[in-house]
């Protein structure tokens, strides 16, 4: 438990040596990788999209145009949380509402 | 803020309103579409024959594929929405593919798709109303149940922040990307992300911005 606290205390110091700015940016751009990982969802929803409309296109090739325009439309809709995603990344890296908090 | 839209000169403070606005690279860009515009619209019917050349045929074939496509999305009742649709194509198209001319895309600016995407808002709303009355309009959002009412209002109110945010994420991502490209190897190998950000995201994007408003007005009307 001893031992713990020091590791902790040590760490604290460690963390406290640099300035308030410094933390928050490296902060937010540990965030904005982490929002990143958002961008799993729409591969694997595109990617779904994307196979059945092989599928669909393999079953009834003279209805192509339809499925493609169907297929696309869907695979934007599935886009939309990814590219929410990347705007708080966006945010986080270029628009960085928490350093204005610390003037 | 690298990747903001340059200022490229501030309206001087005595104009009234608009004194000590900047007005950055969207603005401008999207000055040079509106000539680009009028000019091709101006032009194209300047020279209409019998006999279609070059240009005659590429612009009926656009006025056709939009009066298609809208016949066929949102119904034959509705076709009167294919000049805003296809304004709204032909303007989002030339924005996305301004990158390939070095200059920076409109629609990679927030203000831009927020603008395109609230007169989508409104239209749905208004021509909502129109076909279905005030009362029965509002009625809609309190089914299946009362219950649901707000899960409505927000998701109605989702709709122009998703579709604002798809275009502007999606042609910012491009400008990002080609950037650093950009700063990695200046030479030949920025062509390929031309061709995949600028081309092929850029008309794709297109496509699904004019066929997601069709697609909710159509909603709304039915």
């Amino acid at each position: 438990m001893q031992e713990g606290n020091e590791i902790i205390k040590a760490l604290f110091d460690w963390i406290s040596g640099y300035d308030k700015k410094t933390l928050v940016l490296a902060a937010s751009a540990i965030g904005a990788g982490l929002a990143m990982i958002a961008g799993i969802g729409p591969g694997i929803g595109q990617g779904y999209a994307a196979g059945k409309g092989a599928e669909a296109v393999g079953r009834q090739p003279e209805a192509q145009g339809d499925i493609i325009g169907t297929m696309l439309l869907g695979a934007a809709v599935a886009e939309t949380t990814g590219i929410y995603g990347l705007i708080v990344a966006l945010i986080l890296l270029f628009a960085n509402p928490l350093v204005r908090l610390l003037m | 803020m690298e990747f903001a839209p340059k200022i490229h000169f501030t309206i001087p403070e005595w104009v009234p309103l608009l004194g000590g606005t900047g007005v950055t690279e969207t603005v401008t860009t999207t000055w040079l579409i509106m000539i680009l515009l009028t000019v091709l619209g101006w032009y194209s019917i300047r020279v209409l024959d019998e006999i279609p050349g070059p240009l005659q045929n590429v612009v009926e074939m656009f006025v056709e594929s939009i009066q298609n496509l809208t016949a066929s999305s949102m119904g034959p009742d509705k076709l009167g929405f294919a000049p805003y649709m296809g304004t709204l194509a032909l303007y989002i198209l030339a924005a996305n593919l301004a990158g390939l001319f070095a200059l920076r895309p409109p629609t990679a600016d927030l203000n831009t798709t927020m603008a395109l995407s609230f007169i989508t808002f409104i239209s749905i709303h208004y021509y909502g109303m129109k076909r279905k009355g005030v009362t029965e309009y509002f009625k809609e959002f309190a089914r299946p149940m009362p219950l649901i009412l707000p899960l409505n209002i927000i998701g109605e109110l989702s709709t122009p922040i998703s579709l604002s945010f798809r275009l502007f994420g999606n042609m910012l991502g491009g400008v990002i990307i080609m950037y650093i490209v950009y700063q990695l190897i200046p030479f030949a190998l920025p062509v390929l992300p031309h061709i995949y950000f600028d081309l092929f995201a850029g008309v794709l994007q297109t496509f699904i911005f004019v066929m997601l408003s069709m697609v909710f007005i159509s909603l709304a009307m039915d």
